[in-house]
């Protein structure tokens, strides 16, 4: 979805720019085209019920005409078009056929999408802050508003992992928790940022797919390794330039002259020392508390993980570098005749090398996941025998999406789901004040194994009974993202999920 | 950011699809290589100065018909204004109710010029142009719902007939009616006076006062509609089969003045279900086939 400045016009209506017919569009109205509309004063390229068109994507399928065996109107065209259940409404709770259930040919089989929103009180998202900097300790409340929403779980590989929301958080606490937690998963899972805290650690604002801000600073990259890595990867490019080079991190902070990648390059030693726990040769545990400065650790002066240099080794002009493992913090000092590091400026030489950490650092970003549970009454608006449902989906007849997303359906019992929330189209979340989320969910399948497993056959409607609605609902149509598997034949897709 | 206009081969590669901006057109000639190849060539070429050569004069082309300040410029807006001012003495008319039609007449009008091809269509959101070399022949689909597109009936189009164009009118449609019709189908000896006519039949398909039917000005719903503070209609509650028939009699009366002043060849009206024909020589000869 594109979202462009629009030129401001009078009242709180925006004039689309994107052909020359230059329409002046309302909020929540769509242009001339159908294709763009103004969603809360921006111009949105759309195209409330969200249908996937792989037509605008790829230059698909579009009229049949003359001697084609039927003409449809150019409305909608069989198995180009994948009806999300974004705005599909629900039937909750969900004794009745789901609200759509759409039968479409694809390749000569016919194919049904059962699309259903689903209203989760099972659901909570898991949160992935790409950042080295200490957030909060493990098991910490987070909050939002003051109320505690979740909890600092693991910390991975450059990243710290938050999981909000569930049930305990969404109907099991106080009126106010329960809200709290619906806005904030609310606004997650739409795309929105969302200002949060950490019990005994830090302020962080979090935007699915956008850096992490934590205390008001834009985390701008993950670091490359920790420090031992980051010496293994560029020992060879400080070579001849610096006599040591120190690589600070809360994991394991680096030493050039005491690594072994070091030592590989017949680096001689140079007498430092490092306050911390030794693991291995030029590797460092805990050379300081965790905290927002230097490589993550608390600290904004690097010297003051360094001891007095041993006398028998070092050598007055000895030159030495400080740098973090994200680049973005770096100091060059020499020794004076009484072997203290004086900070001098950098070296043209060294300049490179420590943007070279910074541009072998990935950029940070938040990444949300949306986790949830399809449970029982929901599969029963799908088919009469739920459990089929989910034996379906287990047995990959049944192609499970999110708004068209490809999700990661859990092993085990239950049609437990994760989806990246930057893979559905805006805002194809909502709420009911229950407090629950609405998610949409779509069920794609044969239209015999939909049969076979109960389906609510009478309720099958064709594709093209979707094209306008005589009830005057109104339809998106957006094009499908190429990088999401189409939805009818998923396997066709290169895949960048798991 | 403003989108350009864009021509691609649909996946069967044989079917050209220009888009820009409002604008969808599929576009097939039928003939030699060479000759087809030179026929897509100049409508893309055309299609690229479609949309801002109508966009100039739009403020002119979005007033009544009969009130033009001056007589347009472009060729499309001068088939626009044709086209609609046989109507604009009785009715509120703009010369946008035939954009759709005259828009594909235009292409097909160059790609004619531009090489021999046997026949081609031009069909620009449901409003066709159709093009007939001596002895060539179109089988058209009919459908009676566009929100539910199945087969009403199939008619062919010859040579000989009095029919280049095609064209569909209906509040389910993409554009606004005043009337209630789901479709009225209408065959004419352009695209922009079907276009036109189509727009006028399904106006006068119509219940005036009936509770009934929800209508809204054209404006609450798009700001610079030709339409105006006119009502347009959203939705149409239950009517009895009288109620249709009576609907149906104003737009069939419509339709037949149309025809005798040769505005028209033939039209099909629908209407919850009940559907009235006129021209009978192309459309009722084709029924549904019988389906369980």
């Amino acid at each position: 979805m594109n979202v462009t400045e629009p030129e401001a016009g009078a009242d709180d209506k925006i004039r689309c720019d994107a052909c020359p017919v230059m329409c002046y569009i309302k909020p929540g109205a769509l242009g001339a085209c159908d294709r763009y509309g103004n969603v809360d004063g921006s111009l949105v390229r759309v195209d409330p019920h969200v249908m996937l068109n792989r037509i605008i994507a790829k230059g698909g399928e579009v009229v049949p005409f003359a001697e084609a065996p039927e003409w449809n109107g150019g409305i909608l065209t069989q198995g180009e078009t994948f009806v999300t259940a974004i705005g599909a409404g629900t039937t909750y709770p969900d004794y009745k056929p789901a609200p759509f259930i759409v039968s479409a040919e694809v390749d000569g089989v016919d194919m049904v999408t059962v699309v259903t929103e689903g209203i989760f009180s099972y659901c909570g998202v898991k949160i992935k802050i790409d950042t080295d900097r200490f957030l909060g300790p493990e098991t910490n409340a987070v909050r939002v508003e003051g109320e505690t929403v979740g909890h600092v779980t693991t910390a991975e590989y450059g990243s710290q992992m938050l999981s909000l929301g569930g049930v305990k958080h969404l109907t099991g606490g106080s009126k106010k928790e329960g809200r709290v937690t619906c806005d904030t998963l609310l606004s997650l899972c739409n795309g929105k940022p969302v200002e949060m805290t950490i019990d005994g650690g830090e302020r962080l604002i979090v935007q699915a797919g956008k850096p992490p801000i934590v205390n008001g600073l834009a985390e701008e990259r993950m670091r490359v390794g920790c420090g031992s890595a980051t010496i293994g990867i560029f020992a060879k490019q400080w070579e001849g330039k610096v006599d040591d080079v120190v690589v600070v991190d809360d994991h394991i902070t680096g030493v050039l002259s005491e690594h072994q990648a070091g030592k590989y390059l017949g680096i001689p030693g140079t007498g430092i020392k490092i306050k911390g726990r030794r693991s291995t040769p030029g590797r460092y545990f805990q050379v300081a508390e965790p905290g927002t400065g230097w490589g993550g650790t608390n600290i904004s002066d690097p010297l003051s993980i360094l001891g007095p240099f041993d006398p028998k080794t070092a050598r007055p002009g000895m030159r030495l570098l400080m740098v973090s493992t994200t680049g973005e913090h770096a100091a060059y000092y020499e020794l004076d005749e009484a072997l203290q590091p004086v900070q001098k400026n950098m070296p043209a030489a060294l300049i490179e090398p420590v943007e070279r950490i910074a541009e072998n650092c990935e950029p940070a970003l938040s990444s949300v996941l949306f986790v949830a549970g399809a449970g029982g009454s929901l599969r029963a608006g799908v088919t009469e025998n739920p459990v089929r449902l989910t034996r379906s989906v287990k047995d990959a007849l049944t192609y499970v999406t999110c708004g068209g997303a490809p999700v990661y359906v859990w092993p085990g019992g239950g049609i437990t789901f994760m989806v990246d929330v930057t893979r559905l189209p805006a805002n194809a979340f909502g709420y009911v004040p229950t407090p629950a989320i609405v998610a949409p969910l779509e069920f794609t399948l044969k239209l015999s194994d939909y049969k076979e497993l109960g389906g609510h056959m009478d309720s099958v409607r064709p594709l093209s009974s979707l094209g306008g609605d005589a009830t005057g609902s109104a339809r998106l149509n957006l094009p499908h993202r190429q990088d999401n598997p189409w939805p009818f034949a998923p396997g066709g897709t290169p895949r960048s999920h798991g | 950011m403003r989108d350009e206009p864009t021509a691609r081969f649909l996946p069967d590669g044989k079917r050209l699809l220009l888009q820009h901006g409002p604008i969808d057109l599929v576009v097939q000639a039928f003939g030699n290589e060479a000759a087809l190849r030179k026929a897509y060539a100049a409508a893309a070429r055309r299609f690229n100065e479609v949309l801002a050569e109508l966009c100039r004069e739009l403020d002119l082309l979005r007033s009544q018909a009969d009130r033009l300040c001056a007589m347009p410029q472009g060729p499309i807006a001068r088939r626009m204004v044709e086209a609609v001012s046989p109507f604009a003495r009785n009715i509120f008319i703009t010369p946008m109710a035939a954009v759709a039609g005259a828009v594909a007449e235009d292409i097909i009008a160059v790609m004619i010029a531009a090489a021999p091809v046997n026949r081609a269509y031009v069909n620009n959101g449901g409003d066709i142009a159709l093009y007939l070399c001596k002895a060539q022949s179109f089988k058209i689909g009919l459908v009676d719902r566009p929100d539910l597109p199945s087969l009403f009936g199939t008619t062919e189009i010859r040579a000989e007939d009095n029919v280049r164009g095609i064209a569909t009118s209906g509040y389910l449609g993409r554009s606004f009616s005043r009337g209630i019709a789901e479709a009225v189908t209408v065959l004419a000896p352009t695209a922009a006076m079907a276009d036109a006519a189509a727009t006028v039949i399904a106006n006068a398909v119509d219940l005036p006062g009936h509770p009934a039917i929800q209508r809204v000005p054209a404006n609450s719903l798009q700001i610079d509609s030709d339409l105006g503070a006119i009502p347009v209609t959203r939705t149409v509650g239950h009517l009895t089969y009288d109620e249709i028939d009576g609907a149906l009699a104003r737009g069939l009366h419509q339709a037949d003045l149309l025809q005798k002043q040769g505005l028209i060849t033939a039209a099909a009206l629908h209407l919850k279900g009940v559907s009235r024909t006129l021209g009978s020589s192309f459309l009722a000869a084709h029924r549904r086939p019988e389906l369980a």
